[in-house]
């Protein structure tokens, strides 16, 4: 093993890019600064880079929007855009969120990064195959943006036959788009799957692994089983919308709900795929920030496995009021009982995980504590939901928007974000202003609480999401609304101002920053390419704190033979 | 509910039977909410301060939770989630299934209006008019994509799906006058899909009924439409409509509300979901003893000739209609403004 500069950058750079000459060892980032040797680049590091500037940049798109849609309902009637614009431009935010930020966001992001150096091993099974799915990515990206320019998309992102077969605008490169980046989420999965069971280092057992890893291997599950089902069903849509084949139109002999009943069989499992590497983070931070081993890893790593499982039987619940039997009806309804009794014992050995711990309210855990309160706020009105009988009141109306966003944005945001401050210094080898942190912390909760937690009551009151036009007696709910929109876009900008300011000017950050035992924390910070100069023992679990940390860094030494010398 | 309660949680009026105690279970599942997520934030604020870090690189004790802690905790919440389940199931029972007494109006939605059409032959656009008190069932089909009918007030919500009926009910306790929402996503003009439910006394209802400026020409009630229509696309051909007599298709008489056996045993409900399936998709159920030769009337019969046909059938629930009566050729729209009281 060698951390110099691998064969392909050296072959690939037209001019021998600088060696490291000082003192510093090589990393990662200093391992080839082409801008051919990060686009052709294998190494796992770098590809969830890319990931992570363009999930960041859909973000940032579909905020864009989203503040474009909460300012179009200042008022009840029309603001600033048409009925006809605010329909394309609720169904981008959708598409843009759910699958070109939400999905990939955490798993193509810390996953990618870290996966392999939680398992101890160089990079993920298949180096190319990760370089791919970003490319793959892309290009479904690409196809997507162009639909919305090229004619635009009205049919909200849930594609609903048989409106979306018939609707005017461009559906079918815009459902191909989908198509093509699911097949981007797919590799991904099963790139972490197989190297989850094939490239542990020696002596890490699967129940000795980072909890974080259990988070992505569920999700990965889930992406590899529900993902074609989506695709599938998106194809469909493109021939009944392209070709007028009438599979899902009842004017032609389709079913409708056939339809709805293919997309939630995926798209209900999507939220697992967005909250439960959220859940991964979540279980990271707290035994590092409370130096405390978890209440109770196996309840975090098995209810992963039960909800990822559970949630495959959970679609019906979105179609209470689809007219489907009773008996159905009721069956979703209790099966989505048990990913919230899952979710819930995750909830409790969290909490539990701090009793006697010594507690650093950092950011990271900060942002851990928004997370829980709005996890458990927003999964209990998940419960709500379920319960049947008030689903026929909240369904399609703002209660749902609200419920929903309490889990992507307040759990899966809100835990992108603990992992991206959590992270930042092993990723980019910079220390961020922990001050301006917990401050920004601060004002994403308060935006993000004023935002959605009016939209209850306006689900409440009757108000179905996807109306242009609402009774004026809605408006003061949708102005308060749109203030904590603004002040959580403020709060997202000020965090990408100072993370921007410590890239550059940051303090050097130490290799364990945060005296944490998960394995990612054993190598330097940033990471050389292959991840540690010398394999490290796993000799400890990745949360024993019952001993001081120059015991436990004693017992990851990489024994004498083994060891590489940059 | 306490009207303060109501008021707090911004719901709107209870104006039908079943609002009262679906916002008593809504009241109750918001208050576990409210209290598990404050008890959550107020255990991590309080460990935060009494656990905060004094020193750094301290051991903390090995706490592991107990094999039976955990399955105690899991069971109490399944226990809890199950008890929200069993009463929001029971009362999603009873609003799914309409009581025997209800009245039938057939709604018809497309883009971007309400049709209700009542069994005197009566129709009119965007506005139901419903006496307080009496059970309501809506038969519902779109015309083109889904829909969903919605009256914040009366807590029932329904997706309107082409090519299908699906029924909702209720009985409108409070008289006024209730917005209906569309709540499924369907096109550009989605939110301005409105109509309004009027609730009258019964008093006022009947007056309205017997609303002598009404004007009568032209108007028809359903089921004689639909013995026209079943005449003029000579579904009678094969469907006899009085009793005893077997032909190529089974009887229409009594077939209303009954239960038919299929082919292969399984026994079904003739309700109106059946009989539009069996018009718009016959070999989907073959019905015992006969043979798949119906074609399919999709594309053929429009919704309120199907309204029609369907309302005819269950006119002959009973085996009382002698035949079939001479076959008049008569407007096929009615309209009047059944709108104003």
């Amino acid at each position: 093993m060698t951390a110099t500069a691998t064969d392909l950058d050296v072959t690939a750079a037209p001019v021998p890019t600088a060696a490291p000459t000082s003192a510093k060892p090589s990393s990662y980032l200093t391992d080839g600064t082409t801008v051919r040797s990060w686009l052709l680049t294998t190494d796992h590091k770098r590809i969830a880079l890319l990931y992570f500037v363009s999930v960041s940049f859909f973000l940032f798109l579909g905020g864009i929007l989203a503040l474009a849609l909460r300012l179009e309902h200042l008022t009840p009637g029309p603001t600033i855009m048409s009925a006809y614009t605010y329909n394309r431009v609720f169904t981008l935010h959708g598409v843009i969120m759910v699958f070109l930020f939400l999905i990939p966001s955490i798993p193509a992001t810390f996953g990618n990064f870290l996966l392999p150096i939680m398992i101890g091993a160089k990079d993920l099974a298949f180096p190319r195959i990760n370089l791919l799915s970003w490319y793959i990515y892309l290009a479904g990206a690409a196809l997507l943006i162009w639909a919305m320019i090229n004619g635009g998309l009205d049919t909200g992102w849930t594609f609903y036959t048989p409106y979306s077969a018939h609707s005017p605008s461009a559906v079918v490169p815009a459902v191909l788009g989908v198509f093509i980046v699911g097949w981007s989420s797919i590799l991904t999965g099963l790139n972490f799957i197989v190297s989850v069971h094939t490239l542990r280092a020696r002596g890490l057992r699967l129940m000795k692994m980072p909890l974080f890893v259990w988070a992505i291997y569920s999700t990965s599950i889930i992406q590899v089983l529900a993902t074609p089902v989506l695709g599938l069903s998106m194809v469909l849509v493109a021939i009944d919308a392209g070709l007028g084949w009438g599979i899902f139109d009842p004017s032609r002999g389709g079913d409708p709900v056939l339809f709805q009943h293919l997309f939630w069989f995926y798209s209900h499992p999507a939220v697992y795929i967005m909250i439960l590497p959220a859940m991964g983070v979540v279980s990271e931070v707290i035994p590092t920030f409370a130096r405390k081993v978890p209440y109770s890893y196996e309840a975090i790593a098995y209810s992963a496995l039960g909800i990822a499982f559970t949630g495959f039987l959970t679609w019906g619940h979105h179609m209470f009021t689809a007219g489907i039997s009773a008996v159905d009806a009721g069956a979703f309804g209790i099966l989505s009982m048990m990913v919230a009794v899952f979710s819930a014992i995750k909830v409790f050995t969290w909490v539990a995980t701090l009793y006697k711990g010594s507690i650093s309210l950092t950011t990271p855990l900060a942002y851990v504590f928004v997370f829980l309160f709005l996890f458990v706020f927003g999964g209990m009105t998940g419960v709500a939901v379920a319960s049947t009988s008030l689903d026929l009141h909240w369904h399609d109306t703002y209660f749902v928007v609200a419920h929903f966003h309490f889990i992507m944005v307040g759990g899966a945001l809100t835990a992108f974000l603990a992992g991206l401050h959590y992270w930042f210094p092993k990723v980019t080898g910079r220390m961020y202003g922990e001050r301006l942190g917990l401050v920004a912390c601060v004002l994403v909760f308060a935006g993000f609480f004023v935002t959605f937690f009016p939209q209850f009551l306006l689900g409440n009151a009757g108000m179905p999401r996807r109306y242009y036009y609402y009774s004026p007696e809605h408006q003061p709910l949708h102005v308060i609304s749109t203030i904590g929109a603004l002040g959580l876009g403020a709060a997202l900008l000020l965090i990408l101002g100072y993370l921007g300011w410590a890239l550059v000017y940051g303090e050097k950050a130490p290799d364990n920053p945060w005296g944490s035992r998960s394995y990612e924390w054993l190598t330097r910070s940033p990471p050389p390419t292959h991840n540690f100069d010398a394999t490290p023992r796993f000799a400890l679990g990745p949360y024993d704190y019952t001993r001081p940390d120059e015991d436990a860094h004693a017992h990851a030494e990489a024994p004498a033979q083994g060891h590489d010398h940059v | 509910m306490p009207a303060w309660l109501v008021k707090l949680l911004f719901l709107p009026v209870e104006a039908s039977s079943i609002a009262a105690e679906v916002d008593a279970l809504h009241a109750t599942i918001i208050t576990v909410t409210m209290v598990s997520s404050l008890a959550v934030f107020a255990a991590t604020g309080w460990m935060v301060l009494r656990f905060r870090r004094r020193a750094p690189n301290v051991t903390t004790p090995h706490i592991v939770a107990k094999r039976s802690h955990e399955a105690g905790i899991a069971l109490a919440l399944l226990f809890l989630f199950c008890a929200f389940w069993v009463v929001g199931f029971r009362q999603y029972l009873t609003i799914e299934q309409p009581p025997d007494d209800a009245r039938t109006v057939f709604v018809t939605a497309r883009q971007w209006m309400w049709k209700f059409s009542y069994a005197d032959g009566r129709s009119a656009e965007d506005v139901l008019v419903v006496p307080r008190g009496a059970a309501i069932k809506l038969a519902m089909t779109s015309r083109d994509v889904i829909h969903a009918f919605y009256v914040p007030a009366f807590r029932i919500k329904q997706d309107v799906v082409p090519g299908r009926y699906t029924t909702a009910w209720f009985r409108a306790e409070k008289a006024g006058t209730y917005p209906i929402l569309c709540a499924e996503y369907c096109g550009t003009d989605h939110s301005a899909m409105r109509g309004e439910v009027r609730v009258l006394e019964p008093v006022d209802y009947a007056r309205w009924l017997d609303d002598p400026s009404r004007d009568r020409s032209g108007e028809q009630d359903l089921v004689s439409r639909g013995r026209d229509v079943a005449v003029r696309r000579a579904c009678v051909t094969c469907h006899s409509v009085g009793a005893g007599t077997t032909t190529t298709g089974p009887s229409w008489a009594g077939l209303y509300d009954s239960y038919v056996e299929l082919r292969g045993g399984t026994r079904v409900l003739a309700d109106e979901a059946y009989l539009t399936r069996s018009m718009m998709d016959p070999n989907a159920d073959i019905v015992s003893g006969y043979q798949p030769v119906m074609p399919t009337y999709a594309g053929t019969l429009d919704a309120s000739e199907t309204a029609a046909l369907v309302e005819y059938i269950e006119s002959l629930r009973e085996p009382r209609d002698p035949g079939v009566a001479l076959p008049k050729v008569r407007a096929v729209e009615t309209s009047s403004d059944g709108g104003t009281p």
